[in-house]
């Protein structure tokens, strides 16, 4: 957008936004998008309902600078864990962080799972959105440098 | 086990003035099932019956609704495929009589195998489209959708012969939920309407979904009547209003007041039937006392509710008029006009990130509250029917998204 023009191409991330393979949600990843949009960055969304092949095949085409994994239906804990395995297959360096309602109860212990598990963030409180605007600020310096 | 027909139900009530409610309402086991259908109508109100299917099942993952049912892990829905008829016959028998009709949701695509186990069971209502379970839910190319409901709607109109009369409700008023234009989800309606008639169904309920102002609610679902009675006139058909599917308010009292607009709403405008939303909503899946909560808090709006009153003109019914014409301009048969309209951006539903969508319209909740098209792209409207938002930042997306939610927590 606008705002954005003066990013440089060399801040400028590429960036894959997806649901998982048993969540039909979609608004999530329409906001998202247009977060990340704004912020200057390139945005492929893949939609809901993606199965874990998918994920996998796309996001190793794509070989983006980071791989953005959004839930709500409650499932997100149990589909991420089962789908992170193979993803890191495929790239093996590259940040994949997770955010979203991801479990059915309100429950905590799910983000230290969920990072060992290989997720490099974990973003699921109250002030998700802008703590997920600062790391992928962070990020995005890193790769300038 | 006697079924009548879910038409001749629906009229039967609104001839005596009553609304008829429905909740969502399914879980995998068979005794919970019949337990949850048993509630319903032991509700004291009008009301038809709901088994709503999984999601391994809604996606044709039939393999994993059998490991969950091997290993006993949780499903989101009765699985209907996979149990065998007698059992879900054992489900509905002395529940699902003439005045207890049962309906099947599904949100599927690809939905023959759910018709045919429906059918087997001896049920023969059920719900969707061509376009309304394909655009916001998967990831199926829309012309397979297509081709997989017309086999569905022949599936459903030949059990005529065993002296059936199947029901077949279009989904296509409650696209995405919330921010979908109210000529857009009239449209899709009628359009899925005219495609199940082609294909054999004569008794069917085009749906709309409450948004976010109930004058412009109103008068779209008058445009949906003009227009069903206009393209419609030779098969049954009723209205079906759905209480609110966005982000919904999360007080009991918000929930509960917007599911009396709703009961409301469906009274003003005639709609026949209603599908309530519970205070759950926001929360969790309801349980089966929430839903039945949820059913007599609806009837007894309804039964308070006045019929009629003013219906304002703001160009609903000449914008849903122009996308359905410019349709059924595409191809004589209303499955081809439907792939082609979805491919030129005739029918192109906002935010909707599915793969055959053009995805050059946007929609926004203007200052009023009011449902405004801010990008119309290739949508065959008449001129100057978009209002300049303003802007399309995340922060205004989130603003119009949780505008009802905000409106009815705080009221």
């Amino acid at each position: 957008m606008e705002l954005d023009a003066a990013r440089t191409d060399s801040a400028r991330l590429d960036i894959v936004v997806s649901g998982l393979a048993s969540d039909a949600h979609t608004w999530n990843l329409v906001y998202l998008q247009l977060v990340l949009e704004e912020m200057g960055h390139r945005v492929t969304n893949l939609g809901a309902c993606v199965p874990d092949g998918m994920l996998t095949s796309r996001c190793g085409q794509a070989a983006p600078d980071l791989v953005v994994i959004s839930s709500v239906n409650g499932h997100g804990f149990q589909d991420a864990r089962r789908v992170i395995g193979p993803l890191r297959a495929r790239l093996a360096s590259t940040p994949v962080v997770i955010g979203g309602k991801l479990g059915v109860d309100g429950a905590g212990g799910r983000e230290e799972v969920l990072l060992a598990a290989g997720f490099d963030a974990v973003f699921e409180d109250g002030d998700a959105i802008p703590a997920f605007r600062r790391y992928v600020d962070r990020l995005a310096a890193g790769v300038r440098s | 086990m006697t079924g009548g027909s879910f038409g001749e139900f629906v009229a039967r009530a609104a001839a005596a003035g009553e609304l008829v409610v429905q909740p969502r309402m399914g879980v995998a086991g068979p005794a919970r099932m019949r337990a949850g259908l048993a509630a319903v109508r032991g509700a004291g109100v009008r009301a038809a019956g709901t088994i709503t299917v999984d999601s391994f099942t809604r996606v044709g993952d039939h393999r994993a609704v059998r490991k969950a049912l091997d290993t006993g892990a949780e499903l989101n829905g009765y699985p209907i495929a996979a149990h065998p008829p007698e059992t879900t016959r054992a489900v509905l028998d002395g529940l699902r009589e003439p005045d207890f009709p049962v309906q099947v949701r599904h949100g599927s695509a690809c939905p023959q195998k759910i018709v045919a186990a429906l059918l087997a069971a001896g049920l023969d209502a059920t719900e969707g489209g061509p376009l309304s379970y394909c655009l916001p839910y998967s990831r199926v190319p829309v012309a397979e959708s297509v081709r997989a409901w017309a086999e569905s709607c022949l599936l459903l109109s030949d059990a005529r012969e065993r002296g059936a009369r199947p029901h077949l409700e279009s989904f296509g008023g409650c696209m995405m939920g919330q921010l979908c234009p109210p000529s857009l989800l009239v449209a899709i309606s009628v359009l899925e309407g005219l495609f199940f008639r082609q294909h054999g169904v004569d008794s069917m309920s085009l749906s709309y979904a409450q948004q976010t102002d109930a004058d412009q609610d109103a008068e779209a679902v008058a445009a949906l009547r003009t227009l069903a009675a206009e393209h419609l006139s030779d098969v049954d058909w009723h209205v079906v209003l759905y209480t609110y599917m966005g982000v919904f308010p999360r007080t009991p009292h918000g929930a509960t007041a917007l599911l009396e607009r709703s009961a409301e709403l469906a009274v003003r405008t005639g709609a026949e039937r209603l599908i309530v939303k519970t205070t759950a909503e926001a929360h969790r899946i309801p349980t089966v006392a929430e839903n039945v909560a949820a059913l007599v808090t609806a009837a007894a709006a309804a039964a308070r509710a006045r019929p009629g009153g003013e219906v304002e003109d703001t160009g609903v019914l000449a914008e849903a008029r122009a996308l359905v014409e410019a349709v059924l301009d595409l191809a004589p048969d209303v499955g081809i006009a439907l792939v082609r309209a979805v491919e030129r951006g005739y029918l192109d539903v906002p935010y909707c990130l599915h793969q055959d969508n053009a995805g050059r319209t946007r929609a926004f909740v203007d200052g009023d509250g009011r449902l405004q098209w801010s990008r119309t792209g290739a949508l065959p409207l008449p001129a100057g029917r978009a209002v300049p938002a303003a802007d399309h930042t995340a922060d205004e997306l989130l603003r119009s998204l949780t505008h009802v939610e905000r409106t009815f927590d705080r009221g």
